[in-house]
């Protein structure tokens, strides 16, 4: 079946010691060969990137600085030596190898609205978007999971009905405006949370009354998000489980005597798993832009909200530099998926 | 069922037609949640066409308002009024328009590319099938929104960019779907009969592969206006949508942008945003009946 000779070949720099006829050594080239494959894939889909933002924000976008100096009028030598400073001047494919090289060593250039370089503008507001999108995609992807399987496992029953159409429902609720109908009811009405940021400037400095503040905050952005994204999982975990549900094997697994609860979740949960790894990876790569809508929403000082800001300025830069942030995010996702899949799943051993 | 005397091809053609739409039809008029969600749709459509007999469009004019500022319900405006005093309940039917309007065709363009794209990658194949493709799954794998807010703001913000910029981004999934059943069509006996029979590349396609294709295009179309809507009042919302025009994300703009959230304006955010529920989970309970019915993995009944 598997002939070491023909894989040995295709992937003897990763792996240099396929050659040799132990078993390990087979895996371990068919590994190379698969990541060598997906990973390969994966960089081309990054350059992708990179040539449609240049795309995008260079050639259709017309030129920056008419954008830039909109309110004021210009002398042409002044608009001759902001042109030198962006680089503009330069022929258009030198201003391509600047942008990729720069984007390589992390040179994302400089805001227009900020001043700074968008490097650290980025690695100052990321863990805001990490806190908020982490914690949400967490409690969707347990609560998703959790009720899915239960809902699959007892298919037609009326936790079954009642949770399918609350998922459904909330599913299709835009995102924007339950985050407002939120703020209405538990801000505004009610007075329970805060209305929009992340911190108040009033509490002390110290790590955990800035933690609890933090947590505070992030209760209604993290019940929004989760509220609209959980009932994806639910109904991809149900769908999933219901198609093992008149598997053989859980016959089996019944005729020896195992409780209900125990075939459940020993061998119908495990299989039905699969497909939706690759939709928590994708969610992985979502955790970097999945939040764009709730920060707005919710005035949250991360990417996302940076994002939306730079739109109006507009700060074509960041724009720029946070399109390929987010696009990248998720192409490295869908990769650590097929890379986890290779574990996961025996079938794509065999298939190569 | 078709009598006697010779039939011709056509009338043939069209007599299976009819018992395999008829058949669906029956399997989706089984299920209650799809024939909900028709209802629930059929009813939006006409108030929706019938906006203009109900509301005239002079009720939308910023400088003919006859309301005051944010006012509650009354009796002369159910619903209340926006910020220069417009009846929120004739935006909102207005609004249905407009969102309706670009989701539909969005979704078709999306589906007229995606098939064709598909259809030809699968059918073709080789080097323009292996682009396409990977072409397409390279669309999937990047995050719509942030790919529609790019094009938005660089291409400037109208009607006609919104719906090709939702277009864009959501054709690939269709691609996919599409190719994959090319694919098991085309390893049927019945294709390579024509093709012994000097059937063109353009005759198996259009003859005898899209009609096997459609009515899975047709259910995954259905599932994609919901996603169309959402897409178009998120862009309308975050302020990417076409200026002069009323539709349930923009009304729902301004209500953010005239601090509708701390005037405590519920019925400002409500009529709008319940509208767009609405809309999105009638057109996904009619998604999933048919589906279900098409999609030959969901159909247990018939071998």
């Amino acid at each position: 079946m598997t002939d070491g000779s023909s894989t040995a070949d295709g992937a003897s720099t990763e792996a240099p010691s396929a050659g040799r006829s132990r078993p390990g050594g087979r895996v371990s080239s068919g590994f190379g060969r698969y990541l060598f494959k997906h990973v390969g894939g994966a960089a081309v889909s990054l350059l992708l990137v990179l040539f449609s933002s240049f795309f995008i924000f260079r050639l259709i976008a017309g030129d920056p600085i008419d954008q830039l100096t909109r309110e004021r009028p210009v002398s042409p030598e002044e608009r001759a030596a902001m042109r030198a400073e962006l680089g503009l001047d330069q022929p258009m494919w030198q201003q391509f190898w600047d942008y990729i090289t720069g984007t390589l060593t992390m040179d994302l250039g400089e805001s227009f609205q900020y001043r700074r370089p968008i490097f650290d503008l980025i690695v100052e507001r990321l863990p805001a978007t990490l806190i908020l999108s982490g914690t949400g995609m967490v409690l969707a992807v347990v609560l998703g999971f959790w009720i899915g399987t239960r809902a699959g496992w007892k298919q037609g029953t009326r936790f079954d009905k009642g949770h399918v159409a609350t998922g459904l429902l909330l599913y299709s609720a835009p995102t924007f405006w339950l985050g407002m109908i939120i703020i209405l009811v538990f801000a505004r009405y009610l007075g329970l949370f805060p209305v929009n940021g992340m911190r108040s400037p009033s509490t002390p400095p110290d790590f955990w009354s800035q933690a609890a503040d933090i947590g505070y905050h992030l209760v209604l952005p993290v019940l929004t998000y989760t509220a609209v994204v959980y009932a994806g999982y639910l109904m991809i975990m149900r769908s999933s489980l219901l198609d093992e549900i008149g598997s053989d094997y859980l016959t089996t697994a019944r005729a020896k005597g195992l409780r209900d609860d125990e075939v459940r979740r020993k061998h119908a949960v495990p299989n039905a798993l699969l497909p939706t790894v690759t939709l928590v990876f994708l969610a992985l790569g979502g955790v970097v832009n999945g939040s764009i809508v709730t920060e707005t929403v919710f005035s949250w000082p991360g990417l996302g909200s940076l994002f939306v800001q730079s739109i109006f300025y507009p700060d074509r830069p960041v724009l720029q530099a946070l399109f390929v942030l987010f696009s990248s995010s998720t192409i490295l996702a869908v990769l650590g998926a097929e890379i986890l899949y290779w574990f996961i799943d025996p079938r794509i051993r065999r298939s190569g | 069922m078709t009598t006697t005397t010779p039939v011709s091809p056509r009338s043939l053609r069209w007599a299976r037609r009819r018992q395999s739409f008829t058949r669906s039809w029956n399997a989706y008029r089984s299920q209650r949640t799809g024939m909900i969600g028709l209802f629930l749709l059929a009813a939006i459509v006409i108030l929706a066409l019938a906006a203009p007999i109900l509301v005239d469009e002079s009720q939308l004019s910023v400088t003919q308002a006859t309301g005051g500022r944010m006012e509650p319900p009354s009796a002369g405006f159910p619903l209340g009024t926006d910020e220069v005093g417009r009846s929120i309940l004739a935006l909102t039917l207005w609004g249905a328009r407009l969102s309706l309007l670009i989701g539909l065709t969005a979704t078709v363009v999306a589906i007229l590319v995606g098939t064709a794209i598909g259809v030809t990658a699968g059918h073709i194949g080789g080097w323009y099938g292996w682009i396409a493709l990977r072409f397409s799954d390279w669309f999937m794998v990047l995050p719509s929104l942030v790919v529609a807010i790019a094009l938005l703001a660089v291409l400037g913000r109208s009607m006609s960019t919104t719906i090709l910029v939702i277009a864009m981004v959501s054709w690939s999934g269709t691609t996919r779907l599409v190719r994959a059943q090319t694919l098991t069509v085309q390893a049927r006996p019945y294709l390579e009969r024509a093709k012994a029979l000097g059937a063109g590349h353009w005759h198996q396609m259009t003859k005898h592969i899209l009609p096997n294709v459609l009515p899975l295009v047709l259910a995954s179309a259905t599932l994609l206006v919901p996603s169309a809507i959402l897409m178009e009042s998120s862009l309308a919302w975050l302020g990417l949508g076409d200026p002069n025009v009323v539709s349930w994300g923009s009304i729902l703009n301004r209500a953010s942008s005239n601090g509708a959230v701390s005037a405590h304006a519920w019925w400002y955010l409500l009529p709008p945003g319940l509208a767009i529920l609405l809309v999105v989970l009638a057109f996904m309970m009619c998604g999933r009946a048919l589906e279900a019915v098409f999609n030959p993995r969901l159909r247990g009944e018939q071998s």
